[in-house]
């Protein structure tokens, strides 16, 4: 039994009259695939955005291996090894390939500013290591040939697998995808799901994820939750959440 | 057809409003009383002309829709450092002025202070892409530091430059906390009030800043502690020609200005072109393309706004500091909204983030006002036109930003 690495507890999250997210609990462990899932508009994204930091939740708690994390901003909250990606790639699209996983390693390497004028050994030791870090997640990915192509300018499946690239980079506990597979092909899709099967395996990173392919969820998902109109219906396995009849009703609708 | 001409009638109709108070109504005196007089037939010329113009637009736009296509490409601004090429410029650099005339490297040098400026507005809106419209009042606190340690405390030029950045990048960083939420429009807005409320200090602090008359007689730089004038301000004193044994020029002063101000350029674009590289520079790349996918990722926007103010108003300070030693007087007038505008299309005419480019513009927008001193009085209407020109037919500036190219070891 591994431990607890995520603990969000009650989330409610209200904008103005709208009770988006509603007295939600959930867990994630240190080395599960964890996912949540839900009609459009059940409040999926707004849990993401409120364990991100994105948003300051209503109400309830959200802990981070025994730390509080709720209430911090959103880059403190990516510095305690909770990074994500988004539904609509968000790459910085004119810079790199390269450029874009050099940025994503700001908080690991040499920033200040005389060592980095000077061309001090500390500073060129850090570049080297940045430089070779983003090698490897290059290789890893297959992208290398595209490595110094403006990132924006990536087919979309490769957009798609550099964000998670460029999230890894950063050595997060916890990977949070927002609809990866949105807008993938099947055949990408399969290669999505060996991907997060490594990272999980070679990396130890437990991972959150929102998703509407269901064949996608069902096949790497260790824990499910559902969600309705920002209420949780239930957590459990795949099995468990495919034979359930108010998980069936939430999706095809009551006769 | 019908369409065509109801609409260069409408066109024509507009103008008859646009130019009926400058062309058609003109003022006369006439002893104490002023009388109008209008001038119908200015009018009735502008609209002819409209009308025809707006009924052969499409025949008009013809040639430069075939232009377009065959308008000739710059290159993209190199961006391995072409070692040679550079050491050969700044020799010749260095060199050129003892073989010019004195309005030229008169000229040079208000380039160089421009190229001073451009580069650290780069920082700002080339690289963090933070809209500044108030750049102008770095520059005016980095000039009045001097002007203002001097007259006060009697410091020279060399002692007061580091406090003139130090100063500039301190109003930078101060600026910077209240349009840390704001982008795009409402930053440039706010920075636009910064300036001019800078200026406005200024002009009513009568009693530190000397008012609208600004401060007069301030020292330019010294050679090592060797003034360079015809002599000593300080008795006993030696001053530069007499300490060489040279007879005193003008042209002695001009070309010392100007290799100072190409040192303290060529230290701008040094500073620069390494602050890019490193990841801080990387960072503010990445704010200006994407602040949420920074945050997501672990990057301290706050700090990262606040470093583009703070270096790029450094900059500034030092190029005012070198203003003011090279006027030897300060006053408002100097820093009005005009000169931010200037600072701001060097930026966008060089190519956003393109340090070559800006170096390019600063010197066409610097030296094509002089060449064209008899129609000083259009420089605006041709500057507004060379922009309007560049945004659409090459909206990315002269000499475009290019990504740098790594190869990755095996």
């Amino acid at each position: 039994m591994s431990d607890v690495l995520l603990k969000v507890s009650d989330l409610c999250m209200r904008f103005g009259g709208l009770l988006a997210v509603d007295h939600v609990d959930f867990e994630v462990k240190s080395d599960e695939v964890f996912a949540i899932i839900g009609p459009n508009g059940a409040g999926k994204t707004t849990v993401f955005n409120c364990v991100g930091g994105f948003y300051d939740p209503t109400e309830g708690d959200i802990v981070m291996d025994g730390q509080r994390i709720k209430g911090l901003s959103s880059h403190m909250v990516a510095r305690s090894g909770l990074v994500r990606t988004f539904q609509n790639v968000r790459l910085f699209k004119q810079l790199t390939v390269l450029e874009n996983l050099l940025v994503a390693q700001h908080t690991q390497v040499e920033t200040r500013l005389l060592p980095g004028l000077l061309k001090l050994k500390s500073y060129r030791q850090a570049e080297a290591d940045a430089l070779a870090r983003a090698a490897q997640w290059l290789d890893f990915m297959g992208l290398r040939q595209y490595a110094n192509r403006e990132a924006g300018n990536l087919a979309y499946g490769h957009q798609r697998r550099l964000e998670i690239a460029r999230c890894m980079i950063t050595k997060p506990r916890l990977l949070m995808l927002d609809e990866p597979a949105a807008g993938l092909n099947p055949h990408e899709k399969q290669d999505l799901q060996r991907l997060i099967d490594r990272l999980r395996r070679e990396f130890g990173v437990a991972v959150l994820l929102i998703e509407h392919d269901m064949s996608l969820i069902m096949g790497i998902s260790d824990r499910i939750l559902v969600m309705e109109h920002g209420k949780p219906i239930m957590t459990g396995t795949p099995q468990a959440v495919r034979s359930d009849e108010r998980v069936i009703k939430a999706y095809l609708g009551e006769e | 057809m019908a369409n065509q001409i109801k609409n260069a009638f409408i066109a024509a109709i507009l103008t008859a409003f646009i130019v009926t108070p400058v062309f058609g109504l003109q003022l006369v005196r006439q002893g104490a009383r002023t009388l109008m007089a209008p001038h119908w037939s200015n009018v009735l010329i502008a609209m002819a002309v409209v009308f025809v113009g707006q009924l052969l637009r499409p025949w008009l736009a013809l040639p430069f829709k075939r232009m377009k296509g065959t308008l000739p490409t710059l290159p993209a601004a190199p961006v391995q450092g072409h070692k040679w090429m550079m050491i050969v410029l700044i020799v010749a650099a260095i060199v050129w002025p003892f073989f010019s005339d004195r309005g030229s490297v008169d000229i040079a040098t208000l380039v160089l202070i421009y190229v001073m400026l451009g580069l650290g507005l780069n920082i700002v809106v080339g690289f963090a892409g933070l809209l500044d419209l108030g750049f102008v009042g770095f520059y005016a606190v980095g000039a009045y530091t001097y002007a203002l340690l001097y007259h006060w405390g009697g410091w020279s030029f060399w002692e007061a430059l580091p406090f003139s950045g130090a100063i500039a990048a301190l109003f930078g960083f101060v600026l910077g906390f209240p349009v840390l939420r704001l982008r795009g429009d409402y930053l440039a807005i706010v920075t636009l009030g910064f300036g001019e409320i800078i200026r406005l200090l200024l002009i009513n602090l009568n009693w530190l800043t000397g008012g609208p008359d600004g401060i007069s007689g301030i020292p330019k730089p010294t050679v090592f502690g060797l003034e360079m004038a015809r002599t000593a301000s300080v008795e006993g004193q030696k001053t530069f020609h007499e300490f060489f044994g040279l007879t005193f020029q003008n042209q002695h002063v001009i070309v010392y200005l100007y290799l100072t101000a190409l040192l303290l350029a060529l230290i701008t674009l040094f500073v620069a072109t390494r602050l890019k590289r490193m990841p801080v520079g990387r960072a503010w790349e990445a704010l200006r393309e994407d602040e949420i996918a920074c945050r997501s990722l672990g990057l301290n926007p706050t700090r990262i706004k606040l470093s583009a103010f703070t270096l790029g108003a450094m900059f500034a300070g030092f190029g005012g500091a070198f203003f003011a030693a090279r006027q030897g007087l300060v006053n408002p007038e100097s820093f009005t909204f005009i000169e931010s505008a200037l600072i701001l299309a060097i930026v966008v005419l060089g190519g956003m983030g393109s340090q070559v480019g800006v170096i390019l513009a600063a010197i066409l927008l610097t030296v094509l006002p002089e060449l064209a001193r008899e129609f000083a009085e259009y420089r605006m209407l041709m500057f507004g036109l060379v922009m309007v020109l560049m945004m659409m037919w090459r909206p990315q500036g002269l000499l475009p930003m290019k990504r740098p190219h790594v190869e990755l070891e095996k």
